[in-house]
């Protein structure tokens, strides 16, 4: 890449911080020159985003119908997976798979959901009823 | 306190760590590139199996940690490293090396960094950070990928340095050691090790998901996603790929540039005019790269999505494949000093 093709379209990086690319001068020789981002990658970004905003969105309506515990709203909201999720917490993978469930939600102590809360940024009482912090 | 130490702001993390630790040892003449060639940072995986974010798990690097690792090795630089179960211990063992007089680095989670925006701060675990002195409860910050130096408070280094997840940091620090000189033939010898083994990285390992075949192999892949997953979640999982390859710190069109710009500077310590031609090539490349980028971009975007286009898609990386193979090719058959 060219120097001068370096692209400035910013993106949510570049309004903070401007990128470091190597790219060539007139004579082919490599140099370093700063971006603000590149429509590409903003779109990329933007993509990941609306996905995560749909999952979220689904995970809620899947809670309303009482299929899945306010949990799996929670760590689609915080972009986690079981994976990440069971690490914050402490907890195995198998028991947030099983806290899913509402059944077994409903009969947490509290000192377990306060781990969860903690971990989501809010209130106890707000995780059980689904208002995100 | 604060130790003396100069920000230098990186295209990619781990490189620009190595550069500015070496360079708080006294050792100013490893560049970005010199670093990212020596320590064998170009490469490619596609791995099917594992999910990362929901979609599919690239790399166009090598394992975190290696760059650094293999650099200081290559130097004769000693390395201090060390992985924590105790978040008391990790503080206490960052502060003594900071009192020591040791500019640090660490391994962190961005989820939580709280001066990364919003917008791109996912559970991605491999970012690295250097620590240069403390002033009451913060800690004072170089991000290789920001343009100016900023700070950190200690829960906030904790909650970013015990990030859970794939590859959790916990805690991981690390320093080189103080060292002697470092002379031209070390360099120009890391240098022919680092290539002869970023070789072996992109054409010789066994199986289709690594180097030059991963890329051949995602390719195939690609013109089969729009049937088996549906327009919407192809478009997703391209998205994905471009994400992980022009995101901070883990770029691919950018590594290869970057690779290009290795092997200018190799030639001052190899001088042979095959390089800049080898150079050339890999510069080619990282615009393919970005091209195919364009094209993903249309497709999840919604502008376009048909058959034809997702096989088009497949063929840059195809094209990639064999540009790269040729490349390294060429690097085999260069005679080292």
């Amino acid at each position: 890449m060219k120097k001068e093709d370096i692209p400035q379209d910013t993106g949510a990086f570049g309004k903070i911080t401007p990128e470091v690319q190597y790219a060539t001068d007139a004579a082919g020789n490599y140099s370093t020159g700063l971006s603000k981002g590149w429509e590409v990658k903003n779109s990329a970004n933007d993509a990941a985003w609306q996905d995560i905003e749909e999952r979220v969105r689904m995970a809620k309506e899947r809670v309303l119908k009482k299929e899945v515990s306010p949990l799996l709203y929670f760590m689609e909201l915080k972009l986690m997976d079981i994976k990440v999720l069971a690490g914050y917490t402490g907890f195995w993978g198998w028991q947030v798979r099983r806290h899913m469930r509402p059944s077994v939600f409903k009969k947490l102590s509290d000192r377990r959901l306060r781990r969860y809360a903690d971990v989501f940024e809010v209130q106890v009482d707000d995780l059980k009823n689904m208002i995100p912090g | 306190m604060k130790l003396p130490f100069e920000h230098i702001q990186a295209a990619h993390c781990e490189n620009g760590v190595t550069t500015s630790l070496l360079r708080s040892i006294g050792i100013a003449r490893i560049t970005e590139p010199l670093a990212f060639g020596i320590g064998s940072g170009l490469f490619f995986t596609y791995i099917p199996l594992l999910k990362v974010n929901n979609g599919p798990a690239f790399a166009f690097r090598t394992m975190p940690g290696l760059i650094f690792k293999r650099t200081c090795v290559a130097l004769n630089v000693p390395v201090h490293r060390e992985k924590f179960r105790s978040r008391e211990k990790a503080q206490q063992v960052l502060d003594a090396s900071l009192d020591a007089g040791h500019v640090v680095g660490c391994q962190v989670g961005v989820f939580y960094l709280p001066y990364f925006p919003k917008e791109y701060r996912f559970h991605f675990n491999a970012h690295n950070i250097i620590i240069y002195g403390r002033e009451a409860d913060r800690y004072l910050i170089s991000d290789p990928v920001m343009e100016m130096p900023t700070s950190l408070s200690t829960y906030e280094l904790e909650r970013v340095r015990f990030a859970r997840g794939v590859l959790a940091p916990r805690g991981q620090l690390y320093y080189p050691e103080k060292a002697g000189t470092v002379t031209d033939e070390q360099i120009a010898r890391g240098i022919k090790k680092g290539v002869i083994r970023n070789i072996r990285d992109m054409l010789h390992i066994p199986g289709p998901i690594a180097g030059v075949s991963g890329i051949r192999y995602t390719g195939g892949k690609i013109k089969r996603w729009r049937d088996k997953l549906g327009v919407k979640t192809a478009g997703l999982w391209l998205a994905q790929m471009v994400r992980m390859q022009e995101e901070i710190g883990t770029g691919g069109g950018g590594f290869r540039y970057m690779y290009a710009a290795f092997l200018q500077q190799a030639q001052a310590f190899h001088p042979d005019e095959t390089l800049t031609r080898i150079s050339e090539t890999f510069t080619r490349s990282g615009d393919l790269w970005r091209d195919a980028a364009v094209q993903a971009a249309g497709i999840y975007k919604g502008r376009i999505g048909s058959q034809d286009d997702f096989n088009r898609m497949g063929d840059y990386l195809l094209e990639i494949a064999e540009l790269e193979k040729q490349a390294f090719q060429a690097l085999s058959k260069i005679k080292w000093k």
